[in-house]
């Protein structure tokens, strides 16, 4: 079983600086919001119970990266872009799972968002009533999260957990209900 | 007048008077080298132009003439109008229009700005383009993103009827332009990825009443077929082709959307346009061969009856939409004169057809690297007639759902996609803008959701391996051999559709923002200028005062905008490869502009 681990200790240092330089004094001590400190059944959490990613020495992404890899690619890469790359008309998720907390980052994805003006003609549906990204939510964020930390380069991740019975379970209970 | 087009649309005999007077009033315009009245220059959508003034010796000198802020900066697809003394710009959403008045530097005419709901912009795939508007009967026709068709004066640009052709909340929306046809306008809908069912409609062009609509699969009385008239490869397609071909009610939300150019034989009347992929992308979730995707279709203008079909891609595992234009030329094959129709396909195939009867001729790879079929079986007595061979290793049904099949060849985006081709009649050649992409695809399960993206694959593109590198290829084609004359490597893919002219010279556009002139017997380069942004759009020209112009939209986005804007890797090449394929974010950004060309005075 793996136990907690840093993810990238050299990217969370710089982060960690760059957000402590930019936060100044009035604003909360920066958290870690990627570091896995916890795993339970092949899912993978931070101190604050966020979900998070998990990569082995050797490369082997978690489950939940891996399947929000191809959950990004069949419903977020069409307008944001190979990858979490962005595209020229979407952002580039990977830097929306840093920058938001998770649970702003949920919002935007359950409810959706608009800035139509004069420059922008953006528009992110809401995609809460949607089976297809709703049940896999979390492995997306995962994913995205593994990308913008720079822990995860480009491409197909080559080698991956098991998928627990867990996840399992939860998915067939999640895509059943719809 | 008025009460005349009134009573004409409810009588036959006075209908036909009046068809001939719109068709001729538009064919005027068309016949008339000086102007560009539809998008697509002619019917035939040869993309040619009768002009010669700029020729192949004196395009190396060719200048801006004038350039026009569309104030727009997503993708721009499509290209102006030019009728008589006016010009006419679109732009994406919110899909402004513009007249610009040819005889005072381009004055501003008239201004015309719908107002539309903004949450159809996520409904819509891969940006909010716009190919353009179409003039006939003194007006404007434009079709929406939200899917409302509109009639504007062509000199006012005030509305003269609006009608809308579906709901963006089932995922229905428009890219595409509209064809005027005698007195009907034919409107076709966008939304393959969200299940929708494909249709074509005619309206009425005076008034907008609905006088037809075929859908590509469903009941006959849907499709409007003929079991035992009309035909596929000779054959008659029986009774309800488009249901027996399909699992339960997975045709109702089947796909096959017609958003492509559409063509014009008026001689024979009939329409020619082809249906896009079949809904989910996961082919196992759809067993069949989910008739009528992925179809060239050749249907009458006054009835809508389909005449004949042909499938290219029955059940489509790769998302190879057939919705590419049809090319309507007259040639001579074995000393015999034949009304031809030819197509690029997004599978990579250029097929050549008897577009009177539907007889497949030709169907040849178009690039070299197409590997999901080995051939398209032309035997008529084989019972695999018309079909593409599937290479099993690159079969995503059969190596099933949950598996990665890698090294396809072309990508979903196709060995073609949109961007129309054209032709020379004084070369016989087809000058034709193509992707030089291959993929992964990893095909799952979805559930379907009314106007929610139905997709069920994961797909990563890269350019084709061993090969120049690039993304991209201009090639010409010669339709009666099946054979590639000459190929120009290009870095990306070229995304813009190509003008001939009799001046003996082919020009493209391409996503950098060049725009590139070329000889149209060798290919050799002879002019190129950067654009402000990257060239979706596609190339026309005109004459105005005695002096011919080439115009054409710049604006980054589309399709190309996706992948491209961040750069393809290769997944299985790591992280190594990035550099290879430089992101196109590096040569241009995003902004809407037209450019006019003309020599020195």
């Amino acid at each position: 079983m793996t136990t907690t681990r840093p993810a990238i200790p050299l990217i969370l240092s710089v982060l960690t600086l760059f957000v402590g330089t930019a936060g100044a004094e009035d604003a909360p001590a920066p958290k870690d919001n990627i570091t896995s400190v916890r795993s339970e059944n092949g899912r993978y959490y931070t101190a604050d119970d966020v979900p998070t990613f998990n990569i082995a020495k050797d490369g082997t992404v978690d489950w939940m990266t891996y399947s929000g890899f191809r959950r990004y690619h069949s419903e977020c890469h069409v307008c944001h872009g190979p990858e979490g790359e962005g595209s020229s008309y979407a952002p580039a998720l990977k830097n929306s799972a840093i920058n938001l907390d998770y649970y702003a980052f949920l919002e935007v994805v359950t409810n959706g968002r608009k800035r139509v003006n004069v420059a922008e003609n953006s528009v992110m549906p809401a995609f809460g009533e949607n089976a297809n990204v709703m049940c896999y939510l979390d492995d997306i964020y995962t994913y995205l999260k593994a990308r913008g930390s720079g822990a995860l380069p480009r491409g197909r991740p080559a080698k991956k957990e098991a998928k627990s019975d867990a996840i399992r379970d939860a998915e067939k209970s999640c895509l059943g209900s719809n | 007048m008025k009460r005349l087009l009134t009573l004409l649309a409810f009588t036959t005999i006075g209908g036909s008077a009046q068809v001939a007077l719109a068709n001729s009033e538009l064919q005027k315009h068309i016949d008339d080298p000086n102007q560009w009245a539809i998008q697509t220059g002619d019917y035939a959508n040869l993309r040619y132009s009768k002009l010669d003034q700029i020729n192949k010796d004196n395009v190396g000198k060719l200048q801006v003439a004038w350039t026009f802020s569309t104030g727009v900066l997503r993708g721009h697809e499509g290209a102006p109008l030019v009728v008589g003394d006016i010009m006419y710009v679109h732009t994406p959403f919110p899909n402004t229009v513009y007249a610009l008045d040819l005889t005072k530097d381009g004055q501003i005419l008239w201004k015309y700005e719908p107002k539309q709901d903004p949450t159809v912009i996520p409904v819509m795939c891969c940006d909010t383009v716009n190919r353009g508007v179409a003039y006939a009967d003194n007006k404007i026709f434009l079709h929406q993103a939200d899917t409302t068709v509109v009639a504007l004066d062509a000199k006012t640009g005030k509305v003269i009827w609006s009608v809308k052709n579906g709901d963006p909340a089932k995922g229905e929306t428009n890219t595409a332009t509209v064809m005027p046809v005698k007195d009907k306008v034919l409107v076709g809908i966008s939304g393959g990825e969200f299940g929708v069912r494909g249709s074509v409609t005619a309206y009425s062009m005076a008034d907008g009443k609905l006088l037809w609509r075929g859908y590509s699969m469903g009941p006959d009385s849907d499709t409007l077929m003929d079991p035992e008239k009309t035909t596929h490869l000779g054959k008659p397609v029986g009774k309800d082709s488009g249901l027996t071909t399909w699992e339960g009610d997975q045709w109702r939300i089947g796909g096959g959307t017609t958003w492509g150019w559409y063509s014009y034989d008026p001689e024979l009347n009939l329409m020619y346009y082809g249906s896009g992929n079949p809904s989910t992308w996961n082919p196992t979730q759809r067993p069949g061969d989910n008739r009528w995707s992925m179809t060239i279709w050749a249907r009458d203008v006054d009835t809508g009856m389909a005449k004949w079909v042909y499938q290219m891609t029955p059940h489509d595992e790769w998302d190879y939409d057939g919705v590419n234009e049809m090319i309507l030329t007259d040639q001579q094959i074995d000393g015999k004169d034949r009304k031809l129709l030819t197509h690029f396909d997004r599978n990579g195939f250029g097929y050549t057809m008897d577009r009177v009867t539907g007889e497949l001729l030709v169907a040849e790879k178009f690039d070299p690297k197409v590997n999901w079929a080995s051939e398209v079986v032309m035997d008529p007595k084989s019972d695999q007639y018309g079909r593409p061979q599937v290479v099993a290793q690159f079969s995503t049904e059969q190596n099933g759902e949950d598996t990665n099949s890698t090294g396809i060849c072309p990508a979903a985006l196709g060995s073609k996609d949109q961007q129309p081709a054209a032709y020379s009649p004084k070369t016989e050649l087809f000058y034709v803008p193509t992707n030089h992409v291959c993929m992964d695809y990893e095909p799952f399960r979805v559930n379907y959701t009314a106007g929610q993206p139905y997709v069920g694959a994961t797909l990563s593109m890269y350019p084709a391996a061993d090969s120049h590198g690039g993304m991209g290829n201009f090639i010409a084609w010669d339709n009666k051999e099946g054979k590639i004359k000459w190929s120009l490597p290009e870095p990306f893919s070229v995304w813009s559709g190509a003008l001939a002219t009799a001046g003996d010279v082919v020009f493209y556009g391409t996503l950098e923002g060049y725009v590139k002139a070329v000889d149209a017997a060798t290919g050799k380069e002879l002019y190129r200028f950067k654009t402000p942004s990257g060239v979706i759009g596609n190339v026309m020209t005109y004459a105005h005062g005695g002096k011919q112009y080439v115009a054409v939209l710049s604006g980054v986005g589309g399709w190309a905008g996706i992948g491209l804007a961040a750069g393809l890797t290769n997944p299985n090449d790591g992280l190594g490869a990035v550099g290879g394929y430089a992101a196109l974010s590096n040569y241009t950004a995003l902004g809407g502009t037209l450019t006019v060309f003309k020599l020195p005075d």
